[in-house]
């Protein structure tokens, strides 16, 4: 936009700065408060005592002889093999994300060119499909996982995820194929493509922006899934949420929270590398019109 | 830390005894897997039974929080995912119902020399289970605070309530009591403690008629409410995590905490040692003129699944046996209150001795017993907060419950 | 595009879900019309490390035979639905028989656990999704504003919400809010209240759970507008203008208008999302004061004895719920699907 339609009073210019302030920190502080907090012993980071032991680490001083301990962070990674969840979830976030946007650009291009009514509401039971509680699903998945030795398998949870993704995914791209001209297409198949190479050599080189927008949502899904990773794959191919669950400890036996909480920042850290990488396209994808409507 | 480091000290002798070991088992094949919950006692019981690996035999394990969720699926599964599931005695019932695990009476007379009679489990004369630790919920105080407010150490709940009342009018705390009573599970497992203690019974004789709305009921809701009026007013969100870690905080005076947590509370991580020298364990208390510790009894124990081969079977009885050997227990000594063979009792186990020594019930193993737990959990949160009367909470249970049963074909 | 050319684009992503979410689907449907058999039960005697006591067990052989002759169950129709655990019909007539006043029915409805969750799940649904919609534009119209240098940052930041894993994130959170956390302990500050719990009373677990939600939820609608805002035609602003119309108004006429499609797209999927509210439930241990559809459908699964048949009705009558909510917005989006048509 322009300087002159951007040009406020110092009023506003006030107000929307401190309100957007306001909101960094809204959204920041328990985040902060976390990583500052990963350092100190779990007396001082969930302190009952005096909340203000969280600062200082006045518990951690008496414990481990100084206001900061990686403690956390070593149990986690070194005596609980957290790496091992962390190459677990690689695997099956790069993979549910790969395949659910093949499959998705390749429908929702469909979807978008059909014409047809069937294509409007094969889109509405897609959605409607979304709504159903995944635990339920998952619950239903299990005798027959079990029967056909399948269970535990990373590749299985990664087809459940992609399957579960799809609706978002059909919708976001349906949406975002809609606003790349048709004549673009129409007329590469005027000169003698299929569709299916018009849509490689016309449509794939346009489509990014958007494929990366869908596939920040689908990365989320799958890195923070809880239902479908802890009830479906093995302890060996556990990712980071259920093994960050499993440090909690049960109603008789004691965790060890700090453990979870230094593998929450651990596992936050790379999405923080991710946004920042990808910021400028998920921005420019989602303006490219994948939201429209 | 205490627990962690002990783990990794097992596991590290268990790699360096793997070769010396392997052929004390006397297995020559079979495929042997193990689903369990995770924790460090359990874990050190995997550890010894992967010792028998090698030479035809397979030992593998998947331990996870998430157990009792897939255990019915994957034990159902033909041949069964798991040859053993390790279970409690809540959660061997719906493995019971489905005839999903063998008797294991065979096995044990001819591989369980080393067992005690003590640790079978047996149902109809049949040996469904053998158990290797036990737990219970039990009292925890604080001499220091006792003392103080001038009264003795409490023996009954009413004791107790008399003790925090001294406490409370005496300044020295406003919230002195704590219990596990998270809706759902943990206050469920308050109700079937107390409600035991009383003497009461959950059912109507050998049926699934329920039976909790009577006056014992009624009574044991209130003395659940008497204490919860000493507690903290966040108490519904109460579960071992936030009573321990109130504890440690020194916040508390009097608790009923699982025995299990008593090894963390004791040393002295996230605690001062104000609280870690004069925290001290005894049975948990009676209530209501009983005689028996109001609360249940619970074990551990393993299992061998029906859906797998006799040898896979006998293969799976043997490496279990093996993994809880009087050598992996006198290993592992403070991971548990383990029921087998080479146990020392230590400082963290006086509690859950005092209560099986005073005659507690164990958590009843019934068919329909988990339907009732969860209505109870889920139904009795609004008479704490005041909101209905005892009566009607009670009501709901048995409706709640009533509902479920017929679903499940207990009631007609 | 002919028929054929569509199926072999759409049928990876059609085949996924049919096996994996169409196919459950149906089994759900099915198993929700089914209950268990007539347990047989037989007396006994339970021995273990703590004594005997008498018992009764399921009789494995008797029950087997019947699962053979008929696999799913007992057929009983709609009678799950209709139980106490759902709908809970004839609880419903008893208590509008019995009650004196409408306030007294409502409290008798509100004790029935279906309705109860349903309360919560509706008020939680119509409170954040417009909160969420309001806060992210806002967000969105202040970011947009910040010199060049600072978005980026800024935007990164706003996003934190949103990628947090929600079990864990709220946890975090649940300790904060203690009586003897640091906002926990603000809050008593401020209002001068040293018993102030969040965590005691119902108002102010649901109010809670429902800033939680928002600050949750917040980053999504702020990213899809921010986007939306970087595309706002130029010349309508610059005509909008030269007509005199102060800022509140080119954002009233010409902002806002032009963001419609999205506040669609964002509705349609806060209203699914927020409906099945779940994750902060348990996150922050507020069963005893609010507890929604998906959770009742939790506790059924979970626990040791899994309830299949009532998770099964629940999770039908939450897709029920969902469809409902959605109907305006499909209408909607069918209108703009026949226009683009035509």
């Amino acid at each position: 936009m322009s300087i002159a339609s951007q040009r406020r009073s110092p009023a506003l210019i006030v107000f929307s700065t401190s309100f957007v302030i306001l909101w960094v920190i809204l959204a920041a502080f328990p985040f902060v408060w976390t990583l500052w907090g990963s350092f100190k012993v779990q007396a001082d980071f969930f302190s009952k005592a005096d909340w203000t032991n969280a600062l200082w680490g006045v518990r951690t001083v008496a414990e481990t002889g100084a206001a900061f301990t990686g403690d956390g962070y070593y149990g986690a990674w070194v005596e609980q093999d957290f790496w091992r969840a962390v190459l677990n979830t690689l695997i099956v976030v790069v993979f549910t994300v790969i395949i659910s946007l093949t499959f998705g650009t390749l429908g929702g291009y469909a979807l978008a060119r059909s014409g047809y009514r069937y294509a409007f509401w094969l889109l509405m039971i897609a959605l409607v499909f979304r709504a159903m509680p995944h635990i339920t699903l998952v619950s239903g998945y299990l005798l027959p996982f079990f029967e056909w030795n399948l269970w535990g398998h990373l590749p299985t949870a990664i087809i459940v995820l992609v399957a579960i993704n799809q609706p978002f995914t059909l919708w976001m791209l349906h949406s975002f194929f809609l606003n790349i001209p048709k004549d673009l297409d129409e007329s590469a198949m005027v000169d003698g493509c299929t569709r299916f190479q018009a849509f490689r050599h016309v449509i794939i080189p346009v489509m990014w922006p958007g494929v990366i927008t869908t596939g920040l949502f689908s990365f989320l899904l799958a890195y923070n899934d809880f239902a479908v990773t802890a009830m479906l794959l093995s302890q060996d191919n556990q990712t980071m949420v259920p093994k960050i669950a499993s440090f909690l400890g049960s109603t008789q036996v004691e965790g060890n929270v700090m453990f979870a909480v230094a593998a929450v920042v651990s596992a936050t850290a790379p999405l923080f590398a991710l946004i920042m990488f990808f910021q400028r396209q998920i921005v420019s994808g989602l303006t490219a019109g994948a939201v429209k409507g | 830390m205490i627990t962690w480091k002990t783990t990794a000290l097992a596991s590290a002798f268990a790699v360096l005894g793997t070769t010396a070991s392997m052929a004390d088992c006397g297995i020559t094949s079979g495929k042997v897997s193990i689903l369990g919950n995770d924790f460090p006692a359990i874990q050190a019981l995997v550890e010894a039974a992967k010792e028998c690996a090698g030479n035809g035999v397979s030992v593998s394990s998947n331990l996870t929080t998430e157990h009792r969720d897939i255990q019915v699926a994957a034990l159902t599964a033909n041949p069964a995912q798991y040859s053993s599931a390790i279970v409690a005695n809540s959660s061997i019932v719906p493995l019971m119902n489905d005839g999903l695990i063998r008797p294991l009476d065979d096995l044990v007379a001819e591989h369980g020399q080393n067992l005690k009679p003590s640790q079978l489990i047996t149902i109809d004369g049949k040996v469904m289970a053998v158990a290797f630790m036990a737990n219970a919920q039990h009292m925890f105080y604080r001499s220091d605070l006792i003392e103080q407010a001038g009264v003795t150490a409490p023996e009954s709940y009413e004791d107790v309530l008399a003790a925090a009342e001294a406490i409370r009018s005496a300044g020295i705390m406003e919230h002195p009591v704590a219990l596990n009573t998270k809706t759902g599970w943990n206050l469920g497992e308050e109700f079937v403690n107390m409600y035991s203690g009383y003497g009461g019974v959950f059912f109507q004789d050998g049926t699934a008629e329920p039976n909790i709305n009577n006056e014992t009921g009624v009574a044991a809701l209130n003395t659940l409410k008497a204490l919860t009026e000493y507690s903290n007013p966040d108490f519904l969100t109460f579960d071992s995590n936030a009573t321990q870690a109130l504890w440690e905080s020194g916040e508390v005076a009097i608790a009923t905490l699982w025995g299990s947590r008593a090894a963390g509370i004791l040393d002295a991580e996230g605690s001062t040692s104000d609280v870690t020298s004069t925290t001290v364990l005894a049975g948990a208390p009676t209530v209501g003129n009983g005689t028996t510790p109001a609360t249940t009894l619970w074990w551990d124990g393993f299992t061998i699944a029906a859906n797998i081969s006799d040898e896979d079977a006998e293969a799976t009885f043997i490496a279990m046996v093996n993994g809880i050997s009087p050598e992996v227990i006198a290993a592992n000594n403070d991971d548990a209150v383990w029921l087998g063979e080479g146990y020392t009792p230590g400082d963290a186990s006086v509690g859950i001795f005092a209560s099986v020594q005073g005659g507690a019930a164990p958590y009843p193993m019934l068919p329909y017993m988990g339907l009732m737990h969860t209505a109870l959990g889920d139904e009795l949160s609004d008479f704490l907060q005041g909101q209905e009367t005892a009566e009607q909470a009670l009501a709901d249970v048995e409706a709640a419950y009533r509902t479920a049963a017929k679903e499940q074909g207990f009631l007609q | 595009m002919p028929h054929r050319t569509f199926l072999w684009f759409i049928f990876p992503s059609l085949a996924a879900m049919i096996l994996f979410i169409a196919m459950p689907i149906a089994s759900v449907l099915i198993q929700s019309l089914y209950v268990e058999h007539e347990q047989v039960i037989v007396l006994g005697e339970t021995c273990g490390p703590f004594g005997c006591t008498p018992s009764t067990t399921v009789d494995v052989e008797a029950t087997a035979q019947l699962k053979e002759d008929a696999p799913l169950g007992r057929f009983n129709g709609l009678g799950t639905y209709l139980d106490r655990g759902h709908l809970a019909v004839n609880e419903l007539r008893m208590a509008w028989a019995i009650s004196d006043g409408l306030g007294d029915f409502l409290s008798r409805v509100m004790n029935l656990p279906f309705y109860k969750a349903l309360a919560f799940t509706m008020t939680f649904t119509f409170v954040v999704t417009p909160l969420v919609i309001v806060l992210g534009l806002a967000i969105a119209l202040g970011v947009n504003g910040l010199p060049k240098m600072l978005k980026g940052p800024t935007i990164f930041v706003s996003l934190l919400p949103m990628i947090v894993t929600p079990l864990i994130g709220s946890l975090i959170l649940f300790w904060m809010i203690d009586a003897d956390g640091i906002i926990g302990k603000t809050l008593q500050v401020i209002f001068d209240d040293p018993d102030l719990s969040l965590k005691a009373s119902p108002t102010l677990t649901w109010i809670v759970l429902i800033i939680y939600g928002v600050w949750h939820s917040a980053p999504f609608a702020f990213i899809v507008f921010y986007a939306g805002l970087q595309t706002v035609p130029e010349e309508t602003l610059e005509a909008a203008m030269i007509d005199g119309a102060s800022r509140w108004e080119r954002i009233r006429y010409v902002v806002i208008p032009h963001m419609a499609p999205l506040v669609v797209f964002i509705s349609l999927m806060q209203l699914m999302d927020n409906f099945r509210v779940f994750e902060p439930i348990v996150g922050f241990s507020a069963q005893a004061n609010a507890t929604s559809l998906s959770y009742i459908i939790y506790s059924d699964l979970r626990g040791d004895q899994q309830q299949f048949g009532s998770a099964a009705a629940t999770s039908m009558l939450t897709i029920l719920g969902v469809a409902v909510l959605l109907t305006p917005v499909l209408i909607r989006t069918w209108r703009d699907f026949n226009r683009k048509r035509a």
